[in-house]
């Protein structure tokens, strides 16, 4: 790549950083330019939070219709699926779907919602309602 | 301490380049590169990363700074534990001893980050260097300024759970040797990476990694957002986590001219120029992922399996040279 091929997207994704790319100057020497972001990039990023933001949507009207608990919502919120929330509790993924029960979840003891306020960074208060604003 | 903050493309092989230069031993970072032999493809369908598999173009996370410091003779420090008080307190200490202390972290749980860029991804490298109003002075090498953080969010990041976990790694440089060898280094470095790439004894690692993927590409099932996510998860391992563009192979050509300006060797400056060329097509290939994906309807399979082979066939020419480079070259 050229220096002056170097793109300059002003991607969204980089929130106003720029990364550090290597490219050829004019003599063809390799020197670091940085580059402000890159549209296919920034396109397959935005792919990929767009469709934790959609499940996290759907989950929301499932737990706000009382099908599902808050748990379940929160786990798509925090960019997560049950392979991931199960590795980072240490939870096996059924008991994980189980706690996906409102009733259940209601009665989980606070072991076990403090490994899952470790994972997802969330105070008990947060992990056991919805937030506000949707997401 | 006097530190010198620098940006990388890369965070382990930044934070390898900066470690070495703060104590005495200046290095680029596509020399770190090059020297650890890190770069690779290796496309791994049986770990999942949010669902999709695991595609690298490097080697795993703490290669790069093992073989660095192996192949150099410089002595390296590796802490781990199972406490995570333990691991504040043992990093507290080094600060206090006025040490460098590299660290693998989640990105997640880092709240510099910008917040499109925050998945759970647990092998990032970042370096501490101070401590001041109660907050970690940090240089993450793939940011332009240093960075703040506090103590909550850096062990939280430190001691996540799950793949790849950190387990508080930490790491420190105890001593550098005086001089280096530099043209057998670059050699022997050389010669192991042609290895990895044209030579693994399994379809999914290196060059037969990049055609198997192509296969993959051209027999994707599934709706079309299903194929987009899957595509676009090919080009975010390419080009978001860091790598300098094209996986890494811009870095690497870097290395390839640095090394054939101390070695005064014109097949290694030719295999720079090509190792350009073949990121250039691996770029082409990220750019026709993005054009195939936004027209919506049906994805040209066939077209972007044919791009990726392509990127085969320019790198295959690459090592094959390297091969015969290595071959020739006077040994010791």
């Amino acid at each position: 790549m050229r220096v002056d091929e170097v793109p300059q997207d002003n991607s969204s994704t980089y929130a106003g950083h720029k990364k550090l790319l290597y490219a050829r100057d004019g003599d063809g020497r390799y020197t670091q330019v940085q580059t402000s972001g890159w549209e296919p990039e920034a396109y397959a990023t935005r792919d990929a939070v767009a469709l934790y933001e959609r499940k996290a949507r759907q989950a929301r009207t499932e737990v706000e219709q009382g099908l599902k608990s808050p748990l379940y919502f929160h786990m798509y919120h925090c960019r997560m699926d049950e392979l991931l929330l199960s590795q980072l509790t240490g939870l096996w993924r059924w008991r994980i779907r189980r706690h996906f029960k409102p009733q259940v979840f209601a009665a989980l003891n606070k072991k076990i919602l403090a490994s899952y306020s470790v994972a997802m960074d969330k105070t008990l208060a947060e992990l056991q309602s919805l937030p506000d604003i949707n997401p | 301490m006097t530190f010198v903050h620098q940006q990388a493309a890369h965070c382990e092989s930044g934070v390898v380049s900066s470690l070495l230069t703060h104590h005495g031993l200046a290095m680029s970072e596509p020399m770190a590169f090059g020297l650890a032999n890190a770069l690779a493809f290796a496309y791994i369908p049986f770990i999942k990363l949010g669902g999709q598999p695991l595609i690298a173009y490097r080697l795993p996370p703490k290669f790069i700074i093992k073989s660095v410091c192996k192949r150099l003779g410089v002595k390296v420090k590796f802490y781990k534990f199972k406490d995570a008080l333990q691991g504040a307190q043992a990093l507290d200490d080094l600060i206090e001893r006025k040490k460098l202390v590299g660290l693998q972290t989640s990105v997640y749980y880092l709240p510099y980050f910008p917040e499109q860029m925050r998945f759970h991804f647990n092998a990032h490298n970042l370096l501490v260097y101070g401590k001041h109003d109660g907050r970690y002075q940090v240089s993450d090498p793939v940011f332009e300024e240093p960075v703040t953080v506090t103590p909550r969010d850096l062990n939280k990041a430190r001691f996540v759970r799950g793949p790849l976990a950190p387990k508080g790694l930490m790491y420190t440089i105890e001593s550098v040797p005086e001089q280096i060898d530099y043209p057998k280094h670059i050699r022997a470095a050389i010669a192991k990476n042609v290895k990895v790439m044209t030579g693994a004894p399994l379809p999914l690692i290196g060059l037969r990694g990049v055609r198997y993927l192509a296969g993959k590409v051209a027999k994707l099932k599934g709706s079309v957002p299903q194929q987009r996510l899957y595509l676009g998860h090919i080009v975010r391992m390419q080009e978001e986590i860091g790598t300098g563009g094209a996986g890494f192979r811009f870095v690497y050509a870097s290395f390839l001219q640095e090394a054939a300006g101390l070695l005064q060797d014109d097949t290694l400056a030719q295999a720079s120029a090509a190792m350009d060329a073949a990121g250039d097509c691996w770029r082409e290939f990220a750019l026709q992922v993005a054009r195939e994906c936004k027209r919506g309807d049906v994805i040209n399979r066939e077209l972007l399996a044919d791009k990726l082979r392509h990127c085969a066939a320019q790198e295959e020419a690459v090592w094959q040279s390297l091969k015969a480079w290595c071959k020739q070259a006077p040994r010791g």
